[in-house]
């Protein structure tokens, strides 16, 4: 069949990857002792659609891992196995090794196999270690057909039988209609061995009312050889959703018959549809909970809420009735429709701007996205070390753009590691400081002007000023006697150098990935910085600020001769006249501006780009102070002219990167201006050599 | 590569069987063709926003229907005396391919003047004169009607120098 399965094949892996994060999200929320028995069919669920997925693609170690996998949720589902705590930490292991499955599914790498096994090797003993769950495919199972034919095995899933296999099969009454045939199933399964079917005609309507097209015969197929159990499983692939399905190896089949025979009737007709239904709606649900894949991960693809859709719809249908009130207008227009006409094209405004935000909403994204996946971090991360650490989530609603959503994942895993590694005492140091044992990490989300904010807050011991002043010192990053005079904001930005990992200020515990350098490079990346808070004892906040979208930036618009130019405003600090007193000249070159008690080394746009201003005379213009990669400086412009939001455009499309610069925009007079980048001004002025200077005055 | 360029591409190869067709326009005296189904678009000169620290033949960048699109003055690209832009002057609007990428950049000429075919077995190389003019990104010269057309190999032409790109760039 020449149906392009790689596109049904991403959709599969997209989907249980959503599934495997349902399973995640259920598993930690669940207590040892008391499951409930709606979390485990949800768990079930995923786990099954996992498997049947993975065998339709072939993915063998998957669908072989997940068997055992969903044999034990089954039996815990029908209550024949108790939720330990055990089993819980299984479980979650299972979910980590699916997901790597699917991954190198997807990208064809290698995975550890020796830890796969270890943790098979742990499933397959807890399930042998209740002899009351044998076999397996006596208990009720959710959508018959593929339960039964994958359970009839759960014994001797690998083992080919010897005898051959009783196949029970009952097509419902729509199989042929989906292009399924019988008897080339028949045909195919006669060649796998000594095959022989016996036809059940109970369910045949009289000769008048039997419809040509329904399938009303069950069959009892006996199939003789040494055939592999997936040779026969193979061949009912297509139709498993569209029949009751039953294999059992010859021998075992005679006592199986009547148990399998009776209830599949009841649970598959009710429970087969709900489990087709399921995706669509539990799609939609779990595209909430969907958290940000691993780093290198980034989906191309979006799922946008049904209701956004509408929104936009109904917008062009807007849209769409004002452009033909307006075009009827235009052909026969007089001086007395003239109102008319101006109420028409400030509706077709209105129309734009809402249709505008619409369409930048759709790349909006719950940052629960971003946040799902710290639950789980939090409570590996904590049994490994030692401590009580409990998670408090909050503002997950928050939207946030998809693209800045999946840049900030690691940064966040990072901050977050750092407060439960460095920042949360041991239970016992904590009982001795007199706080509750279990130490709290709250991750908080909210917006606050054009930004998001986001809060990594723990209640540890605080940052340790003195040893951050120490290491910095040994750096060299600051002389023995500057430390004292310093603020608090200066002295955590020494978190922030290269090489300054917090693990070796803070812990011995090292060797956790990206460093805070690379946080705060990733996060100036995406137009956001971040803050540090922390007092000693009470425990330490760092605060990200985003930008709600990397498509859109409040710009100030500048003046510097003919030319406009836009400056990001989330990089201006202020703005002032400057007096002539307080320029100094470093050699007669590298100018500094005295502002309060800090140097600021001024940058003449007009030099830096090149062009004709007003007046070259510093006092005639206005200095912009900015803040870019942690330096700061002062822009000589000519006029401030205003701001706005600008959309960005990229010059690399159809030109190339250049320096100074970090786009373009369009000007409502559709003239291109151009924005500056204010970290690469900032180096291209100074030549890199004077961090220094900036961070100190930062 | 897009279902355009695929098409783009297959008519070229349709076009070289029986000739080419070639855009051409006039520069300081002299015609110059491009191939024809690079040109984008046709349109006057509107002032451009200019790009700090580039050399001058690069006038700077447009907003053509919302994509920033570069501006090349060829008369200060092949280090002719510069002219002062008029009603008459032309941006020709081109797709230029690098690798598998393509770029849109608009070049500034004097006036548009005709659309000839051209065999490919009647395009003359052009003859090297060593260092003094560089004619790398002369495709070839064709004779039309007693005149000499100088083809233009755009994709040389605007991809070199300061215009090259790094392919990492590119691939963003």
């Amino acid at each position: 069949m020449s149906i392009d399965m790689e596109q049904f094949k991403t959709t599969f892996i997209e989907e249980s990857l959503e599934g495997l994060d349902i399973m995640e999200s259920v598993l930690l929320e669940m207590q040892p002792g008391e499951a409930e028995a709606d979390e485990v069919d949800n768990i079930f669920r995923a786990a099954h659609s996992i498997k049947g997925g993975s065998a339709t693609f072939g993915f063998q170690d998957i669908t072989q891992f997940t068997h055992v996998v969903e044999t034990l949720l089954d039996q815990v589902r029908s209550g024949q196995r108790a939720v330990t705590q055990e089993a819980i930490d299984l479980f979650l292991q299972s979910v980590d090794i699916v997901r790597d499955m699917l991954a190198s599914a997807q990208e064809g790498f290698d995975i550890d196999q020796a830890q796969v096994a270890a943790v098979q090797a742990g499933l397959e003993r807890m399930l042998n270690s209740t002899p009351a769950s044998e076999p397996a495919a006596a208990t009720p199972s959710d959508d018959g057909a593929t339960d039964e034919h994958e359970h009839g095995t759960s014994g001797e899933a690998a083992a080919p039988a010897g005898g051959g296999w009783a196949i029970t099969f009952k097509p419902f009454p729509d199989m042929l209609r989906s292009g399924n045939d019988v008897v080339r199933l028949f045909r195919e399964l006669a060649e796998l061995g000594e095959f022989r079917a016996e036809a059940d005609l109970s369910a045949m309507p009289a000769l008048v009312d039997m419809a040509p097209e329904e399938a009303c015969i069950s069959w009892q197929v006996t199939l003789r050889g040494e055939i592999p159990r997936e040779a026969v499983a193979e061949i009912f692939e297509w139709v498993d959703d569209e029949c009751e399905l039953t294999i059992h190896p010859l021998d075992e089949a005679a006592a199986l018959t009547p148990v399998t025979a009776a209830e599949p009737e009841t649970t598959a007709v009710a429970e087969a549809p709900v489990v087709q239904a399921a995706p669509p709606a539990a799609e939609r649900r779990s595209s909430e909970r969907r958290k940000s894949r691993s780093a290198g991960a980034e989906s191309s693809s979006i799922r946008v809420s049904i209701d956004k859709v509408d929104a936009l719809i109904n917008m062009v249908g807007e849209l769409v009735i004002t452009q033909s009130m307006l075009s009827q207008l235009g052909e026969d227009l007089t001086l007395d429709k003239v109102e008319r006409l101006k109420d028409g094209l400030s509706e077709l405004e209105r129309n734009t701007r809402e249709l505008q935000e619409n369409v930048m909403s759709i790349r909006m994204l719950p940052i629960s996205f971003a946040f799902n996946r710290f639950p789980r971090m939090a409570h590996d991360l904590s049994s490994k070390l030692g401590k009580q650490v409990e998670l408090k989530m909050s503002g997950e609603q928050t939207e946030l753009d998809k693209t800045v959503m999946e840049k900030i994942g690691d940064p966040l895993v990072h901050l977050v590691r750092n407060a439960i590694d460095h920042g949360i005492e041991a239970p016992e140091a904590r009982r001795a400081a007199g706080k509750a044992e279990t130490g709290t990490v709250h991750l908080n989300a909210y917006h606050q002007g054009g930004n998001i904010l986001i809060e990594i807050r723990d209640d540890g011991a605080g940052l340790d000023r003195e040893r951050i002043l120490a290491k910095a010192v040994e750096r060299g990053l600051i002389g023995a006697s500057e430390g004292a005079g310093l603020s608090d904001a200066a002295v955590y930005a020494f978190l922030f150098e290269p090489g300054f990992s917090t693990a070796a200020v803070v812990s011995d515990v090292s060797g956790r990935g990206v460093g805070m350098d690379v946080v705060k490079r990733n996060i100036t990346a995406l137009g956001g910085a971040i803050d540090v808070q922390s007092s000693p004892g009470e425990g330490s906040t760092f605060t990200i600020r985003l930008p709600l979208t990397l498509a859109i930036l409040d710009g100030q618009l500048v003046r510097v001769g003919e030319q406009t130019f836009i400056v990001p405003l989330v990089s201006i600090i202020e703005s002032l006249q400057m007096e002539q007193g307080r320029v100094n000249a470093i050699a007669g070159a590298a100018e500094l501006y005295k502002l309060r008690e800090d140097y600021l080394p001024i940058i003449r746009l007009y030099d830096a780009f090149d062009l004709r201003p007003d007046s070259t005379n510093l006092t005639d213009g206005l200095l912009v102070v900015v803040e870019g990669n942690g330096r700061q400086a002062g822009l000589l412009v000519d006029d401030l002219l205003g701001q706005q939001q600008v959309v960005i455009k990229s010059l690399e499309t159809n030109f190339k990167k250049v320096e100074g610069l970090s786009g373009a925009t369009i000007l409502g007079d559709g003239t291109v201006a151009l924005i500056v980048d204010i970290g690469g001004i900032i180096q291209l002025s100074q030549g890199g050599g004077q961090t220094r200077a900036g961070s100190a005055a930062a | 590569m897009d279902v355009a360029e695929q098409i783009a591409n297959g008519l070229d190869n349709d076009m070289e069987a029986d000739g080419n067709q070639f855009l051409t326009f006039l520069l300081a005296g002299e015609e110059y063709g491009v191939d024809i189904l690079r040109v984008q678009e046709i349109k006057g000169w509107n002032a451009a926003t200019p790009i700090p620290n580039t050399p001058d033949y690069i006038r700077g960048v447009i907003n053509l229907r919302g994509t920033i699109v570069p501006i090349v003055d060829l008369r200060r690209r092949f280090g002719l005396e510069p002219m002062e832009y008029g009603p008459m002057t032309v941006v020709i609007v081109l797709k230029v391919l690098h690798g598998d990428k393509s770029r849109v950049m608009g070049v500034v000429v004097d006036a548009v003047s005709d659309v000839y075919n051209v065999q490919e077995d009647a395009l003359k190389p052009a003859p090297d004169f060593g260092s003094v003019v560089n004619v790398d990104f002369v495709k070839g010269l064709a004779t039309v009607e007693e005149t000499m057309v100088i083809i233009l190999d755009i994709d040389h032409l605007l991809n070199s120098g300061e215009l090259a790109v790094m392919a990492g760039a590119l691939a963003e």
